[in-house]
């Protein structure tokens, strides 16, 4: 008789502290506070997130800050009908490109809209802050729909 | 403003969770394992003993299929002491990682070193495997719980660079 096939499971992974620098500092310890936060370019532009440089141009951005939000419009978004472990949600979602009142660009994070049928582009989101907030993207437990909207 | 320090660093977790099935070479070799013997497999083109197998010999890339046991005995070809702390890793820190070229193979094996200085450790430093009780043995390679010096006399260096 042939043995048994073997077979095991194995977990590779790896926790990464990665060190913020001062733009993106200032923009964790703004979502900790609640804020989120957008830097302007030197031509105006509201970056969020923000960087250190402004991708249109590659000069350093300003040390202009401006909050944004919390409401926005979606730009473009995919369904996840089943979310993994380490998803901030952990009923279907959609990922999204958020472009913030106030912003110029797009951050990527999740809606809550309870449905593929309720999204939309162009839709109203705001932004729903968790009750503990540490410093992290997941402060912002998700964005939902804009009452109202 | 927060009168807290400002967030200087964010934790970015990474996972992939795999199920891992050993090709028959591996799964002879873990079973040959699980009864206390080293079995590797031999080219049948160059004659390279590898150890663990893989069912390939990587230098001609032709298929392995005869079995050859090799020694629990070996020669530290290069080292390093671990001072960093992994989370899933549990040993006490420093501790020593070698490569070992097992007697009778060709290609060296991955073991940890104690019951040595760390200072001692040394390339060409003859180690013996250190077993688990029999009872305790199963289907992997924790069944040797790590190699210690066997007191013989180093190996010189040109007689194993080739099996680095
Ligand atoms: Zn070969």
């Amino acid at each position: 008789m042939a043995d048994e096939l073997l077979s095991a499971p194995h977990v590779l992974e790896y926790d990464y502290r990665r060190s913020l620098g001062e733009v993106l500092s200032r923009f964790f310890t703004g979502l900790r506070d609640r804020k989120i936060l957008g830097v302007k370019t030197n031509a105006g532009r509201v970056l969020v997130p923000p960087s250190e440089y402004d991708p249109e141009s590659g000069d350093a951005t300003s040390d202009d800050w401006v909050e944004v939000g919390p409401g926005g419009v979606v730009k473009s978004w995919a369904w996840v009908n089943e979310p993994l472990g380490r998803h901030l949600l952990d009923h279907p979602f959609a990922f999204a490109l958020i472009q913030l009142d106030g912003a110029d660009t797009a951050l990527t994070h999740a809606v809550d809209a309870g449905s593929e049928a309720s999204m939309r582009t162009g839709m109203r989101v705001t932004a729903r802050f968790a009750d503990d907030t540490i410093g992290a993207i997941g402060d912002i437990v998700a964005f939902v729909p804009e009452e109202g909207s | 403003m927060s009168d807290k320090e400002p967030v200087k660093s964010i934790i970015t977790p990474t996972r992939t969770e795999y199920t891992y099935t050993p090709g028959p070479s591996a799964q002879r070799s873990l079973r040959a394992l699980a009864r206390g013997k080293l079995v590797g497999e031999i080219c049948p083109s160059c004659n390279q003993v590898y150890y663990p197998p893989s069912g390939a010999c990587a230098r001609c890339g032709v298929a392995t299929r005869d079995e050859v046991e090799v020694a629990d005995k070996g020669t530290v070809t290069t080292y390093a002491i671990v001072r960093v702390p992994s989370e899933n890793i549990d040993l006490e820190l420093p501790y020593c990682t070698a490569h070992i070229l097992l007697d009778g193979a060709d290609i060296p094996f991955f073991g940890l070193i104690q019951e040595c200085e760390w200072d001692a450790v040394r390339i060409g430093m003859r180690v013996e495997a250190v077993w688990k009780p029999e009872s305790e043995w199963g289907l992997n390679a924790e069944n040797i719980r790590y190699f210690r010096p066997t007191g013989e006399p180093d190996v010189p260096f040109e007689q194993f660079k080739e099996h680095l």
